[in-house]
């Protein structure tokens, strides 16, 4: 057994844990979203929705709490995307060619990038849960230890296999590409459509059919739903919209991020066996 | 998967026509050679004479299109990972994260090679001590000097304690003091018993090194053979002159049969001679003083590396351009 991806793990948290600055920002950056877009929104919708009524059984949710799930999606989406722009970097002033050039198997590279940056989304989304119950989020309201216990580790799985899919496409991009310029431009125009054609911060009712179905099967949508689910409950209300999520519903979006981790670790694959670094 | 087994100075490299091309352009234009177990072996050519490109075939970082090549026995397409496994290498650009540390570099490097932790653990050990890196081991790379990052580069190489060792361009951009420290910890590896495989485009370098040289230009062979070998090809001593009229001098000299070769330079030319230089100068000046050609400057010296190639090439070595061998060049197959 090669443990090569242990040893491409330990160096990429070297560096997370030596940059200070980094660090401290990809930490910083989520609890800022949610302290000034998160309460200036949620002071505005709220005012807006508190006539509306709820049906029997379902329980209304502040607009803080319905972005807090997504605002958890967005800082693992774009940590993941710009997860393996480590790669790139190794690739012109790194340590690439050591590591091409060595006996280890390529796909132990994308394995140890796409753990390293699943144990930074984890670190951010605790963070997010934290911080964001600090200043409000509804979030775990009336579960025992236990089922908050369950609850986070199922937000847990679902962060670990959407960030595994979008580190596993960060990477293959990244052994791709020439500079980080070209990177940075790829990485922008993906992250765009991804975030704003997903349910991070509105419902998807009201978007017209083809995006209603482009959305539907993003992977973003697919993680807050699965959030959603463990943090806020299977019944409940928020912006005026009814949400009710069965245990099948949840199975099936946890499969499409599988299914999605699945393609893009094929795709790094591809990439790494076709990358040639002299 | 079966190699050959390896006898004591039996050929550790071997290559056969090879070839390689980047679209049109082929860098490496059907060259054979072999390295003999415990030689130093050097490529001397120009920036872009195909010198990385023929090592990148080697080392495995290049697929292999033309030719045949095996390495330690392993030929590089069958059992490219036995390959991998049994050499060691030092890139052309200095391939360091600068965030890691003189340690955390060579136990990345032991961990990427599945070397156990306490072997790993020794080796680093002995090699800081080698390459005199004790007292750096927990500073960040980006605070080394240029020496000693392609020292550790060097420790690196041969954590594994590789058969063969590939420097490609190992002194390049450092001062001649460091240069001269860095030969030094080349001929030490060497003395232990690593084959080493080394790319230059300084002769004073293949010249001090190397047991065995090939120049290489345009991505061929054009001579190969012990510094000692191809020096004398150029006959024993060469004399240097500028005369008033250089052409007519060329043609008169050319004539005289102590001379065995002349080549032209922009001010001068270069005669090298079959005889003792001493011996035959005094000819060459009364013959052109009965022609009146009248010589403004002469010099006698034993050939040198620098003539060999000028001789072979029919240019000088083209120095370093900028950003040829530049930190991010991103162009493939650096030369």
């Amino acid at each position: 057994m090669n443990y090569g991806f242990a040893n491409i793990y330990w160096r990429d948290m070297i560096r997370f844990v030596r940059f200070r600055t980094m660090l401290i920002s990809s930490l910083l950056q989520p609890a800022l979203w949610l302290a000034f877009f998160g309460i200036a929104m949620s002071s505005s919708f709220d005012s807006l929705m508190s006539g509306m009524p709820v049906p029997p059984g379902a329980h209304a949710v502040r607009y803080l709490t319905f972005m807090a799930a997504g605002i958890i999606a967005m800082t693992t989406l774009f940590t993941s995307l710009f997860g393996g722009m480590i790669i790139l970097f190794d690739k012109n002033w790194g340590l690439m060619r050591e590591i091409l050039a060595s006996p280890m198997p390529r796909d132990h590279v994308i394995i140890g990038i796409g753990l390293s940056g699943v144990t930074k989304s984890f670190i951010q989304a605790i963070i997010i849960m934290v911080f964001g119950i600090l200043i409000g989020a509804g979030f775990f309201v009336g579960f025992s230890a236990v089922q908050i216990t369950i609850a986070v580790v199922g937000i847990l799985a679902f962060v670990a296999i959407f960030a595994l899919g979008f580190l596993f496409l960060s990477a293959g991009i990244a052994v791709s590409m020439e500079t980080p310029e070209g990177m940075q431009g790829i990485m922008t125009l993906l992250t765009m459509p991804i975030f704003f054609a997903s349910n991070a911060l509105y419902p998807l009712d009201a978007f017209p059919e083809f995006l209603k179905v482009l959305s539907t099967f993003n992977p973003m949508t697919l993680l807050i739903n699965g959030i959603r689910y463990f943090a806020i409950g299977d019944d409940f209300v928020a912006l005026g919209k009814h949400y009710v999520y069965t245990t099948s519903d949840i199975l099936l979006s946890f499969s499409g991020l599988i299914v999605f981790a699945l393609i893009m670790y094929a795709f790094a694959r591809w990439r790494f066996n076709k990358a040639v670094v002299t | 998967m079966a190699a050959e087994p390896l006898t004591e100075k039996e050929a550790i490299i071997t290559v056969e026509n090879l070839e390689y091309a980047y679209g049109d352009f082929k860098a490496v234009d059907g060259i054979s050679f072999t390295v003999k177990k415990g030689e130093i072996f050097s490529f001397l050519g120009p920036n872009g004479a195909g010198k990385s490109t023929a090592i990148n075939v080697l080392i495995t970082l290049l697929a292999l299109q033309k030719g045949k090549a095996s390495v330690a026995g392993y030929d590089v397409t069958k059992d490219p990972q036995k390959v991998r496994e049994s050499i060691g290498i030092v890139f052309q650009e200095i391939t360091l994260d600068r965030d890691m540390t003189v340690w955390e570099i060579l136990e990345f490097h032991g961990k990427l090679y599945s070397m156990p932790r306490t072997e790993r653990r020794e080796r680093i050990e002995e090699l800081l001590t080698l390459v005199q890196l004790e007292s750096k081991r927990d500073v960040r790379t980006k605070n080394l000097s240029g020496g000693m990052k392609r020292r550790l580069e060097i420790a690196r190489g041969l954590m594994t304690r590789p058969i063969v060792l590939f420097l490609d361009e190992p002194t390049i951009g450092l001062d001649p003091q460091t240069r001269m420290r860095m030969w030094d910890y080349i001929k030490n590896v060497n003395k232990e018993g690593t084959t080493i495989f080394l790319t230059t485009h300084y002769m004073d370098e293949a010249d001090q090194l190397s047991d065995q040289i090939s120049i290489i230009d345009n991505g061929k062979i054009i001579i190969s053979g012990t510094s000692w070998q191809l020096k004398n090809t150029l006959g024993q001593d060469i004399i240097y002159l500028e005369t008033s009229d250089n052409d007519a001098a060329v043609q008169l000299l050319r004539t005289l049969p102590s001379v065995k070769d002349i080549t032209k330079k922009p001010r001068g030319f270069l005669v090298s001679v079959h005889k003792d230089g001493t011996k035959v100068l005094p000819n060459i000046i009364e013959a052109l003083r009965q022609s009146n050609i009248s010589i403004d400057t002469v010099n006698l010296k034993k050939p040198s590396m620098d003539d060999v190639f000028v001789h072979y090439t029919g240019k000088e070595i083209r120095d370093d351009q900028p950003g040829k061998n530049g930190f991010i060049s991103l162009r493939p197959g650096g030369s």
